[in-house]
């Protein structure tokens, strides 16, 4: 008893956890799916990186001449109603996905995780109130939400990722809630108090880390859908406005021309698709690896 | 259970009631101002002032927040700003198109889900069930508005099997509106040309708009037959000698049934939201057309009517879903 208060007290760098599985990460790398997907998404960031360097043209200026031209060595993927080169488009709209992707899942977890550990931790009245709270936010389909908010504070690509967070934030919240519900009871929490530690202390050293490895699943596990719903917004007409190379509204501005020049619509929506599957691929592989039913399944 | 159900509905009507504050109090911090959307920017001041007293917002937020709920008491949703119609009418002449293309969205995808989710969990390791993974895989990271306008290329414009955009041709003339629901209302009238015709628009958006709950119930099926297929009751059903088929439908799939309900209950509820994309492309008059309308064009009375009842059918459908989940397992009790 006395030695695992001790231990715990001079441990406070490296809390007493269930010995966390080496084998985690290595299991998720191990999975071929999960592998190709952080390679897709890799790339990906690469692109986008790279994007002003490689894209060929200009993705915002028109020139009238080439519009609406089918794929040609010039124009690899065509290029749209104003002569605009797809393919660069696409490759300066990677950068704007992945922006809205990071900020929204950055924004949704500084808004939800902190409530969740906070009230979950001294329960009571408050944690009453951010249940309600989360209840109504969650009485709505995510999408319309966020296209309440987007709507109300004009649509602008910045919108979309205040929209988006607003309306994602209550599922992390309850998930750092529920996590932490656990996490107080742990005897090297109850171990940690006995030694006087505050709840300050408690929570910033203690609690908080022991939920920050859940959330980040379950970010990873959403950013597919962060995406999908980026531009799905756009694509409607609450996200990024015209002329930027936003992959939904690249798609919608295709959509009169489909039946012709069917190459506008179709490049972006490849674009988004691969982007989604990336995530969802290593998405799949992580839940393959942290459920241990699947695991000692011998089948 | 009646205890259980009461506090529910309580609960689903505090969770509402935030839904329309939250959405009152958006809708009105709009920058814009509506009363200039609708008249133009050419309207004279003292219109513009006439007009707004009428629609009561020269007012004080929470003045027409009261005012709002104590006409939404009396049943009255207001005019919508755009069509000039009481909402109440609007959301009665959309409401139906929503829920035929839902239904038929979630009656497709539940069927095809189940059927595919139990070949690859039989197939379990074998080629098919990486095959159906990876398809399920590649089918959830498509965003639905452009799963909708390929087909549309494919399906309409360049093999012309399908119609286009629309509920029915413009040569076909509509059957008298009993239900709403235009395939049913052409049957009730036995119009079997209008009833083909409706049916054959149905059928892409329906695919669309329920491809991401067929993929999610596939999944949910295999997964949840693979963990029944290696209980023992299965392998005594095996070994008495029973057909696999009987042993597969009978024995296992019954057990393995209720998340999957729980799952369709929950997708049914979420097609709402991809309803809202899915009209958008097939030019779909419904619910989700009259949302985004309503939202890009500020129309306050529509915004709030939409908004309230659309969260009142998800909550009901999350609601339902709970208490199929307790009807149909007797081991959780709802205190």
């Amino acid at each position: 008893m006395d030695s695992s208060i001790q231990r715990s007290a001079t441990s406070d760098r490296a809390p007493i956890r269930p010995a966390p599985r080496p084998s985690a990460l290595a299991r998720v790398l191990r999975n071929p799916l999960s592998l190709a997907g952080l390679l897709l998404i890799v790339g990906l960031i690469i692109l986008a990186l790279v994007a002003p360097l490689i894209a060929p043209y200009d993705p915002i200026r028109s020139d009238l001449m080439v519009s609406l031209a089918p794929p040609s060595r010039a124009h690899p993927f065509g290029t749209d109603q104003l002569g605009r080169d797809i393919l660069s488009r696409i490759l300066h709209g990677t950068r704007i996905s992945l922006r809205i992707a990071i900020l929204t899942a950055l924004i949704a977890t500084l808004i939800g995780a902190p409530l969740g550990v906070i009230t979950g931790y001294f329960r009571g009245r408050v944690d009453d109130l951010l249940m309600r709270v989360t209840d109504m936010f969650m009485a709505f389909p995510r999408l319309i939400l966020a296209m309440a908010i987007a709507a109300a504070l004009r649509p602008t690509l910045e919108n979309v990722i205040i929209a988006i967070s607003l309306a994602a934030w209550p599922a992390y919240a309850r998930l750092a809630r529920s996590v932490t519900l656990g996490l107080r009871e742990e005897n090297y929490v109850e171990a940690a108090r006995a030694i006087g530690a505050g709840s300050g202390r408690l929570l910033a050293r203690h609690i908080f880390p022991g939920v920050l490895s859940p959330l980040t699943i379950q970010v990873s596990l959403d950013m597919g859908g962060i995406i999908l719903t980026a531009a799905g917004l756009g694509f409607i007409g609450f996200g990024a406005q015209p002329p930027t190379p936003e992959w939904g509204v690249m798609i919608s501005e295709g959509r009169n021309y489909i039946t012709q020049q069917w190459w506008v619509s179709t490049f972006p929506g490849i674009a988004i698709s691969l982007f989604v599957l990336g995530f969802n691929m290593l998405g799949d592989g992580i839940r393959d690896a942290m459920d241990p039913r699947l695991r000692s399944r011998g089948r | 259970m009646w205890a259980y159900l009461v506090r529910r509905l309580f609960l689903a009507g505090i969770a509402i009631f935030g839904v329309l504050v939250i959405v009152f109090v958006l809708s009105h911090v709009i920058p814009g101002d509506p009363v200039v959307a609708i008249l133009g920017g050419q309207a004279r001041e003292d219109v513009i002032e006439e007009v707004r007293r009428r629609w009561g917002l020269d007012r004080p937020l929470y003045e027409q927040f009261f005012r709002f709920v104590g006409r939404l008491l009396r049943g009255d949703l207001g005019v919508s700003l755009a069509t000039n119609r009481p909402v109440a009418v609007d959301l009665r002449a959309f409401f139906p198109a929503t829920i035929e293309l839902a239904t038929t969205a979630i009656v497709i995808g539940a069927g095809t889900g189940l059927a595919v989710g139990i070949v690859s969990a039989v197939a379990h390791g074998k080629w098919v069930d990486h095959l159906v993974r990876f398809l399920s895989l590649i089918g959830l990271s498509m965003p639905v508005f452009w799963l909708g306008l390929v087909l549309l290329l494919l399906l309409y414009a360049r093999l012309g099997w399908l119609p286009g955009p629309g509920q029915l041709d413009i040569f076909v003339s509509r059957p008298p509106p009993v239900t709403g629901l235009l395939s049913v209302d052409a049957l009730l009238a036995r119009d079997f040309t209008a009833l083909a015709n409706a049916l054959s628009h149905l059928v892409l958006p329906a695919i669309v708009l329920g491809s991401h709950a067929l993929v999610g119930i596939a999944r949910i099926t295999r997964a949840s037959m693979l963990e029944v297929l290696g209980q023992d009751y299965v392998k005594v059903a095996r070994a008495k000698g029973l057909a696999e088929r009987t042993v597969i439908l009978r024995h296992a799939l019954k057990n393995a049934l209720l998340p999957i309900i729980t799952v369709i209950g929950i997708y049914y509820g979420g097609l709402l939201e991809g309803a809202v994309l899915t009209e958008t492309v097939f030019a779909w008059p419904g619910l989700g057309r009259y949302a985004t309308s309503a939202m890009l064009s500020q129309d306050f009375a529509a915004i709030m009517g939409v908004t309230l009842l659309i969260a009142l059918i998800f909550s009901l459908a999350n609601l339902i879903v709970d208490l199929a989940y307790g009807l149909l397992n007797p081991k959780i009790r709802y205190e």
